[in-house]
């Protein structure tokens, strides 16, 4: 055994050499063909056993649900006001279903559970900086992005799951197919696209199903443009604050989810756009066509699909936001504490990025927020909220600087953000800048492992934050022009 | 495996799924190596999830799995670890999941591979099928879904189907976990070789391209004398693999043989 692995081992190169020159040269004798000859045997065979071993109905087919269903959500007509249609229904339900648990997840872990933390830290004597980092900073922000997070999400997963279970996604594929061929992409850049509405940094690791490189390329730099979990709650809660609360209550709940789906359909609008742009700029070339499976419809299995939505996606999510939260929390804390002069370090830093926010249409706090949130998109409201109250040194609310506090309706949330100088431009540059900015660290990771390219990650990061920047500075002149 | 005498009970598969043991993602040792390939969306995370008692996320699209899964279990004693392959129509092109799962199929050298095909829409499964076994000459045909051919009418003649592909084939619709003691039995048997394939080889017409296969043929079997599959390594350099040509110039092909020997003779 071993001498004969030994004499295996020594195969000559020129052995090797035979064989890969004969195979050339017989590569050429045979001419082109082999491939395709390859693939009509396999074809021919499989034809064989198959008629041999399948007994197909005879008679008239039944009346076929599966056909009827795809002529009307592929149609021309229907297909895309139904998409649009079932998205703001889910958005719909996700708005309206999360309102009272994140009431009541706020009032448990913000007003009940907070004081009574600090009261056990008072007891043991800790002092006032460690109570302040750990109570006011630390637990804050988790709590922050709990109450915030996990409702919308454990709503919103599910019914996504259910989606897919059911057979929904490739549909969309096929009737976005042409708007990506005609962007110069790949039609299968709607199923990462669709992936990324989840999770960017899984978005961009479903673009293994596209062959080709370069429009694999396209599909990862664009991927950011799908509006993600960490993202969703920011949308949702400044789309029903700005723009729910200028239409009448019955109506807030459909002003919010469609102000939601414009943010997304916009997203998807750049995505068709850049592609377009990178497929006639840096990575020229014709789409390649591809043949996409419609698969049956089937039942969706509702329990599994609570099980793994819940447990695996709005678990997992919702822990990779508290693991981020906590330090930022903490940082939060210490940067409005430690004063530098008269004021405090964030202040300071407000103070000096608040020119360049205001003629984005944004604001100080926001462009902070935005750099503290690299890690993770989810911490971006709890910040924001917590250096506004600092900013403008409101009192009565929360218990003073550097504590994010119970804010468990939306309705105080709007208080303290108008108190702080957000108009409704602020509120929409917000939610266009929350589309259009770098992705979180996560997401660029994840891009530099696929393309294993310093460029293309620093390409992919630099082109929505230059959009962002420039399509909010539009924004506020145009906004400014018109209505002050 | 024991001294005992053989009972009535153990040669039927569901006294046997009483001894299935789902490890989940518990793989320190094993004894087999069970690979999962098959068209996009006929089912493959379905009855890897049903073997393995993990759960992968499924979802009813075409390209979910991209990358490899594995999980293990528990069966007759033996220790099997399951790979969760991408979905892929043929292992001719070559786009990343096409190749995730054409390497692992060449150069993981699995025991086995489950090959997972939809009941419905059998005749195209089946050309993956073929490429598949002018690979490895080891596998079992799962023909999932056969509850979703039942409704629509179709049948499938799973006897016939083996005979002709060579290969064991088990009919299940895994969402119910129906066909899966089965399917673990024929695992078990195809693993144990208890149960050798006579897998289906491709018939080719044009005598120009086969005289050119049997001349590369000889060569590759002159220098790597312990090869299985030297047909289907001929017909990739034939058609410029550059994968395959690379692996004949460093001579991973050698390894490959030198491997299966290593195999053969530990289940001897």
């Amino acid at each position: 055994m071993k001498n004969r692995l030994k004499k295996e081992q020594r195969t000559t190169t020129a052995g090797k050499e035979s064989i890969l020159s004969s195979a050339n040269t017989l590569r050429w004798e045979i001419g082109e063909h082999v491939h395709d000859s390859l693939i009509e045997s396999i074809y021919a065979d499989a034809n064989q056993i198959a008629s041999r071993a399948v007994t197909l109905p005879d008679g008239k087919p039944r009346f076929d649900f599966d056909k009827k269903l795809d002529s009307l959500i592929t149609s021309r007509w229907f297909g895309f006001p139904l998409m649009f249609l079932l998205l703001a229904f889910v958005f719909w339900l996700t708005v309206e279903g999360a309102n009272i648990p994140s009431a009541l997840i706020a009032s448990l872990l913000v007003d009940t559970m907070h004081p009574w933390l600090r009261s056990v830290f008072v007891l043991i004597g800790s002092p006032w900086w460690l109570t302040g980092v750990l109570a006011d900073g630390v637990w804050l922000a988790m709590a922050w992005v709990v109450s915030v997070m996990l409702p919308p999400m454990a709503i919103f997963f599910p019914l996504f799951t259910l989606l897919e279970d059911f057979g929904y996604l490739p549909r969309v594929a096929f009737n976005m197919d042409s708007l990506f061929r005609r962007a110069g992409a790949h039609g299968k850049q709607s199923l990462s696209m669709t992936m990324g509405f989840g999770c960017n940094a899984a978005g961009v690791v479903a673009t293994r199903i596209i062959d080709s490189p370069r429009e694999r390329l396209i599909a990862i730099i664009t991927n950011n443009f799908s509006l993600c979990n960490g993202r969703w709650p920011t949308q949702i809660l400044i789309a029903s604050i700005f723009f729910g609360a200028l239409a009448p209550p019955a109506l807030a709940g459909f002003i919010t989810a469609g102000a939601v789906v414009g943010v997304a359909t916009l997203g998807i609008f750049f995505t068709l756009v850049v592609s377009w742009g990178l497929s006639r700029t840096l990575l020229k070339g014709e789409a390649s066509s591809f043949s996409l499976e419609l698969p049956p419809y089937r039942p969706p299995q509702l329990w599994q699909t609570l099980y793994t939505s819940l447990i695996d996606r709005t678990a997992i999510v919702l822990w990779r936001a508290i693991v981020f939260a906590a330090p930022a929390g903490a940082v939060i804390w210490l940067v409005s504490n430690i004063h530098v002069g008269t004021m405090s370090i964030a202040e300071h830093f407000i103070n000096f990025s608040n020119p360049f926010g205001m003629l984005l249409g944004l604001n100080g706090v926001i462009i902070i927020a935005y750099i503290i949130a690299i890690p993770a998109n989810e911490i971006v409201i709890p910040t924001v909220l917590m250096m506004t109250v600092l900013s403008t040194k409101l009192s009565g609310i929360g218990n003073g600087a550097g504590v994010m506090f119970e804010l468990n309706e939306a309705t105080a949330v709007a208080d303290v953000l108008r108190a702080g100088g957000w108009t409704v431009l602020t509120g929409l540059n917000l939610m266009l800048f929350s589309l259009l900015h770098n992705p979180c660290s996560t997401t660029i990771y994840t891009i530099y492992k696929e393309t294993k390219s310093v460029k293309w990650t620093a390409l992919a990061t630099v082109i929505p934050t230059i959009m962002g920047i420039v399509i909010c500075f539009l924004v506020a002149q145009i906004y400014r022009l018109l209505f002050v | 495996m024991s001294q005992t005498p053989k009972e009535n009970c153990d040669d039927c598969p569901v006294h046997n799924l009483g001894n299935l043991t789902k490890l989940g993602i518990n793989m320190s040792q094993f004894d087999f190596v069970v690979a999962l390939a098959g068209n996009p969306n006929t089912g493959k995370s379905t009855v890897f999830n049903a073997l393995t008692g993990l759960r992968q996320h499924t979802g009813n699209w075409p390209g979910k799995t991209v990358t490899r899964a594995e999980g293990g279990f528990v069966y007759g004693n033996k220790r099997f670890k399951l790979v969760d392959l991408p979905g892929t129509y043929s292992l001719l092109s070559t786009s990343t999941d096409e190749e995730v799962a054409r390497d692992f199929i060449l150069f993981g050298q699995p025991d086995v591979t489950v090959i997972v095909v939809d009941a419905t829409r059998l005749e195209r499964n089946l050309n993956l099928v073929l490429q598949v076994l002018e690979i490895t000459h080891r596998a079992v045909v799962c023909l999932n879904l056969i509850d979703e051919a039942q409704r629509h009418n179709i049948k499938v003649d799973t006897r016939r189907l083996a005979k002709d592909l060579g290969v064991p084939v088990v009919a299940a619709a895994a969402r119910q976990e129906e066909g899966i003691p089965e399917l673990l039995k024929n695992v078990y048997d195809v693993a144990s070789g208890a149960y050798i394939c006579r897998p289906y080889r491709l018939e080719r017409t044009a005598p120009r391209l086969e005289k050119a296969i049997s001349e590369l043929t000889a060569k590759i079997k002159k220098e790597f004398p312990l090869l299985p599959n030297t047909r289907w390594i001929a017909l990739r350099l034939l058609d410029g693999d550059q994968k395959i040509i690379d692996a004949v110039k460093s001579g991973e092909l050698g390894n490959l043989s030198a491997k299966s020997v290593a195999t053969r003779e530990a289940v001897q």
